[in-house]
């Protein structure tokens, strides 16, 4: 009886779903027809011609229509009302998803460690399914699975609910992984090939978790939307490129003037702007970001302009400089130069400055001060009317957000040697804003886990040569990355509004700590 | 003669708020006596939380004074000397005139000692209970910490600060009955445990005048006899004065030791709650009686 | 004099366009309270929309007369701009509604980056430059130095846009959709519960504030002869400058600050220097919002307490 209504219902369901399906290939028809069907180019005389694409149109319509329809059917067929599944992402589908997710990243996780395991002892499992055919060197494939294991765990963290505390455990684990980086990339990849996990995954990742870390202090804990937090970002790339080749002072006196530096704006550019509610403030800061970067661009004179600045000194250890010459760091130790010698110290430098600013975010929660951010993220007008005064709180998360820009920003300046203000733009703004609120507003595993997704996501795009083999040689991956990581924005938000972990800590105890969930944490003003 | 008028804590004098033509409040005068449970009553709309927000700074009134004391009496002889000058409070050794007035939101709470509550609760939901009260402290324990930089390295001063901050917490957590919940979130507790609990996080700023907006609001019979033994408590144990805004009339006849009420923002009636109760005005203010009735009636009460 | 009367008609071409994108913004973030991030992309894709549909014109039909080919690339462009704009209303925005308040703001950036890279990829990175139409002048003023003209693309943008606004004033003033947006803006649980279906509302003040900024595109695409893909952002943020400097939720106020702004970048650019036009609008609007934050046009708010 009930089966039968039930496939009563379902035959229902795919006629409603054919319908729903074509519609939304409609829709496509309308919303891709312009863009995909046509394209723009321009012919020898440099006019604009049109050229047609008629069967690209008709694969990305088709994937649409027999995708939404399979969904109808499958996915969303079993939910009492269609409408309401749209309505809601949530419920059926999610949890489907979230399983499948957390059984994927067990898999590889496990798969990845063991096969880790396997090789490190000498032989290999025989038939892996993930080690690729016998061109790779034995240190790639471990890299490889290292940075699989990593994904899995994420996925595990998806799937998971995982809450902070979870997290917490995956903590000392996390921070021994990042110290030994390093060391498991030159295993992996040798001397020559680790150059580029470390620079460009490890520096890379690390400098937008600590300038994740530094705008959680504003955004996450305090509740404040800055969308120009790369104004200090900037401020403090300046400082320490201009320092530093006008009056030749070391790196280690500079990086503290930058963050310095940089909180003094974060007070004089905070300070009028603090009273604004949200929106509003999100806008002057972006204002502000925008301005910065358009005198550095304008005043050529100062900042080089568009030409930006070169030449800029790189960071020593203790005055002892990394290059080839006999004063050089590899001369002194008695090594032969390499290139790698820097790039580790610069790794284990920006560890260090990221490890601190997470340091001081976890002291100052549990301070008055820090207590006072979190209360006013809830409700400005109860934290006043307790006697706290907000601009006094606001200005502090400000400035402390912005010196840790300040300092992520000499770290970067001197890791590249040039800088221009095309590394300045909204853009980065909106990926550190996103890295924050992506990962769980508050919370220091979430920037993480959202760092390592967003930015190695990234990064890996350029890895991703496979794909031209599939789609042809004119195919360039990178140039789909904007695409995929503004999709994936909106993706995530949907999924999870409240970021990947959405609970957070208190700050103090009688007798257990418990996890507050983040349904009940209010956004008041701010 | 009465308390209110013999040792007045607070003094509003001719106190007048308008929001672009409408008269919200209409030169308002009346005095809450230290010690006294002093409650401001009148029907919806006629202006009791303008009052209660100019008090506690959240508005700017248009005119009007408001002044606050601590410590001895006599202070009150300087009023007008302070008022002249341009601060906006007066401390000397064992006494201090605020001119609540003048002062923005947070010091009249920091510096003034006025703590209030919301007609719609503004807890932080998403901080533990706990959390709650030391967000409370948060003046005491910034000065403690240095300004957050002692604080950082650690110091045993501050440790021996934030622990006195837990036990004051805790000492509020029993008084309202809350300890077992005290690492729960806010958010999660029931409605008569959160009206509670505000008024132990304005206690926690250790006021000398606490502003209850409609305390008893949507409490049951029950939780209502709690809270007024808990405000009786405040009062007797910890020596706070209270105002308070309320509808529930068991709840105001039964505490309170001054009544004012307040219609379309004037002031119709200030007295003990027995008088209040009787005053013809107040009656027809609440039934809805035409002023030419409220005449007849008071003639009649004359007579 | 000269100079100065050229640089008012240049003024107000340029603020018809920011004051067609800032209703957008203002009606959105009045009915939702969001700032809608993505319109300044929404108004480049417009644009997009429009030049392919004029060489669509061009390769399909051959040469046409300029005033049916604007207008048929008008009726392309709202169309399918609105069409654009309710996808993403509907997909990035609605299952957000209600949530936490930061959710839809990400969501808005990840629709702007999407956009903006979309049209690169589909269509190619580099600058397209568009055969001139309308580019005529009237020679209003001679002098023996500097001649002032306003040229007939100059006159149809301010002829379209006066038309487009009072249709659209009409709209919202006197209808009752305007209505439900009006009653929406001030209470949706209660315009729900009054039986106004808040959802299509909000679609339509998507859709409509798409169809205007794709007038804007057809306009700026005429008006400057190129579209690139990157050309969402600024516009987009000095739309947006204009909507809050005349009164976010106005839309008079969105006009009015629209033109501001076009005047303010016209006359900066001719007296003081043109590197820096940018930020004198980036300045007007950190200033307005700090001194002014109504706005010009918009009602002051009280803070609850």
């Amino acid at each position: 009886m009930a089966n039968e209504t039930q496939t009563g219902g379902r035959s229902v369901d795919i006629g409603h779903a054919a319908k729903d399906a074509l519609l939304a290939g409609l829709i496509a028809l309308g919303l891709f027809g312009v863009f995909i069907g046509l394209q723009t180019v321009q012919d020898i005389s440099n006019r604009l011609v049109l050229k047609v694409r008629p069967e690209a149109l008709a694969v990305i319509v088709g994937i649409i229509v027999v995708g939404r329809f399979l969904l109808n059917v499958f996915v969303w067929g079993r939910e009492p009302s269609h409408k309401a599944a749209v309505a809601s992402p949530s419920g059926g589908l999610l949890g489907m998803f979230k399983r499948l997710c957390f059984l994927v990243g067990v898999v590889v996780t496990l798969v990845a460690v063991v096969d880790i395991g396997f090789r490190l002892a000498g032989g290999a499992l025989p038939n892996m399914p993930i080690s690729p055919p016998g061109t790779m060197g034995l240190g790639s494939i471990i890299l490889i699975e290292a940075v699989a294991a990593l994904f899995g765990v994420v996925l595990i963290a998806f799937g998971q609910n995982m809450t902070e505390r979870a997290a917490a455990l995956l903590g000392p684990a996390g921070i021994g992984f990042l110290a030994a980086f390093p060391i498991i990339a030159i295993l992996g990849a040798g001397w020559g090939g680790s150059l580029k996990w470390i620079d460009n995954f490890g520096i890379q990742i690390l400098i937008y978790v600590m300038l994740g870390w530094g705008l959680n202090i504003v955004v996450g804990l305090a509740g404040l939307l800055d969308l120009g937090y790369v104004a200090f970002y900037a401020v403090g790339a300046y400082s320490y490129a201009l320092l530093a080749k006008e009056f030749g002072l070391s790196f280690w006196i500079l990086l503290p003037l930058a963050g310095i530096l940089s909180a003094f704006w974060g007070i004089i550019l905070g300070f009028p702007v603090l009273r604004l509610r949200g929106d509003y403030l999100a806008i002057v800061t972006l204002a502000f970001g925008e301005i910065i970067r358009m005198v550095l661009v304008n005043w050529v004179d100062f900042s080089g302009g568009y030409a930006g600045i070169s030449g800029i000194p790189r960071p020593t250890l203790f005055g002892i400089p990394f290059n080839a010459t006999d004063e050089g760091f590899a001369a002194r130790f008695g090594l032969e130069f390499s290139p790698i010698y820097r790039t580790i110290f610069l790794y284990y430098l920006i560890l260090c400055l990221a490890l601190l600013t997470a340091f001081v975010t976890v002291r100052m929660r549990r301070m008055p001060v820090g207590r006072a951010w979190e209360a006013l993220r809830e409700d400005e007008i109860a934290c006043r009317s307790l006697g706290i005064n907000t601009t006094n709180t606001k200005l502090t998360a400000f400035a402390l957000g912005a010196m840790f820009g300040g300092f992520a920003g000499s770290f970067f300046s001197a890791r590249q040697g040039f800088i221009s203000p095309e590394s300045f733009t909204f853009i980065e703004s909106a990926q550190i804003l996103a890295i924050v609120v992506l990962g769980g507003m508050g919370s220091l595993y979430g920037v993480v886990i959202a760092a390592v997704v967003l930015v190695g996501g990234f990064e890996i795009m350029r890895e991703l040569d496979f794909l031209k083999q599939i789609f042809g040689n004119d195919f360039d991956p990178a140039l789909y990355r904007g695409l995929i990581f503004g999709a994936s924005m909106v993706v995530i938000m949907l999924w999870k509004p409240r970021g990947l972990i959405s609970t957070r800590t208190p700050t103090a105890f009688l007798k257990e700590r418990k996890t507050v969930s983040g349904d009940l944490v209010k956004e008041g003003h701010g | 003669m009465n308390r209110w008028e013999e040792k007045p804590l607070l003094k509003l004098e001719h106190l007048t708020m308008r929001f672009g033509g409408l008269v919200a409040v209409n030169d308002l005068s009346f005095s809450a006596g230290e010690g006294d449970i002093t409650a401001l009553i009148g029907p919806n709309g006629a202006g009791k939380t303008t009052v209660f927000n100019c008090i506690t700074g959240f508005y700017k009134p248009t005119e009007g004074r408001i002044a606050l004391r601590h410590g001895e009496a006599k202070v009150w002889d300087e009023l007008d000397a302070a008022t002249a000058r341009p601060d906006r409070r007066m401390v000397r050794a064992g006494a201090g005139l605020y001119l609540l007035e003048r002062m923005p939101d947070f010091e009249v709470s920091a510096h003034a000692k006025v703590a209030r509550t919301f007609q719609n609760i503004r807890l932080f939901s998403g901080m533990t209970v706990l959390e709650n009260l030391l967000v409370a402290q948060h003046n005491a324990l910034m000065t403690a910490s240095g300004f957050t930089v002692l604080g950082l390295l650690g110091l045993p001063a501050y440790r021996k600060a934030e622990k006195a901050s837990i036990e004051k917490a805790k000492y509020w957590l029993d008084r309202i009955d809350l300890m077992d919940r005290a690492d729960d979130p806010a958010g999660d507790l029931p409605y008569g445990a959160q009206r509670r609990l505000e008024i132990a996080r304005a206690m926690c700023t250790e006021p000398v005048l606490l502003c209850l907006d409609e305390p008893a609001a949507g409490l049951n019979p029950r939780e209502s006899a709690d809270l007024n033994a808990l405000l009786l408590g405040i009062r007797e144990k910890d020596g706070t004065s209270i105002l308070l805004i309320e509808h529930d009339m068991s709840v105001v006849m039964e505490i309170s030791d001054h009544v004012v009420v307040l219609d379309y923002g004037t002031k119709i009636s200030d007295g003990k709650p027995d008088f209040v109760r009787n005053d013809p005005k107040v009656i027809a203010a609440y039934l809805g009686v035409s002023d030419e009735e409220v005449e007849a009636v008071e003639a009649e009460v004359l007579s | 004099m000269e100079v100065f009367l050229q640089q008012l008609i240049n003024g107000i071409t340029l603020g018809s366009i920011y004051g067609l994108i800032a209703i957008g913004y203002t009606m959105v973030f009045g009915i939702i309270g969001m700032v809608n991030f993505a319109h300044g992309d929404v108004f480049m894709v417009s644009a997009f929309i429009a030049m392919i549909t004029f060489l669509l014109i061009g390769a399909l039909v051959g040469s046409v007369p300029v005033v049916i080919a604007i207008v048929l690339m008008l009726v392309v462009a709202m169309v399918l701009t609105s069409l654009w704009n309710w996808t993403i209303e509907r997909v990035a925005y609605r299952p957000l509604r209600g949530s936490f308040r930061l959710a839809p703001l990400i969501s808005a950036i990840g629709v702007s980056i999407f956009l903006s890279n979309f049209v690169q990829v589909t269509q190619g990175p580099r600058n397209k430059p568009v055969p001139g139409m309308l580019n005529d002048v009237i020679i209003l003023v001679e002098s023996p130095t500097y001649n002032v003209a306003i040229s007939y693309k100059q006159i149809m943008i301010m002829v379209v846009t006066a038309i487009l606004l009072a249709a659209f004033w009409y709209l919202v003033q006197k209808t009752s959709l305007g209505r439900a947006q009006r009653a929406c803006e001030q209470d949706r649980k209660m315009a729900s519960l009054l039986g106004i279906d808040v959802d299509r509302t909000i679609s339509i003040t998507f859709v409509m504030g798409a169809a205007l900024a794709a007038v804007a595109g057809v306009m700026y695409m005429v008006y400057y002869g190129v579209v690139s893909f990157s050309d969402g952002f600024n516009p987009g943020v000095k739309a947006f400058t204009a909507a809050v400097l005349g009164g976010i939720g106005s839309l008079p106020g969105a006009v009015v600050g629209g033109l501001l702004i076009g005047l303010i970048e016209v006359f900066w650019s001719a007296y003081f220097t043109i590197d820096y036009k940018d930020v004198a609008a980036f300045s007007i609007l950190a200033i307005t919002l700090i001194f002014m934050p109504q706005g010009l046009l918009g009602k002051p708010e009280v803070e609850k307490v």
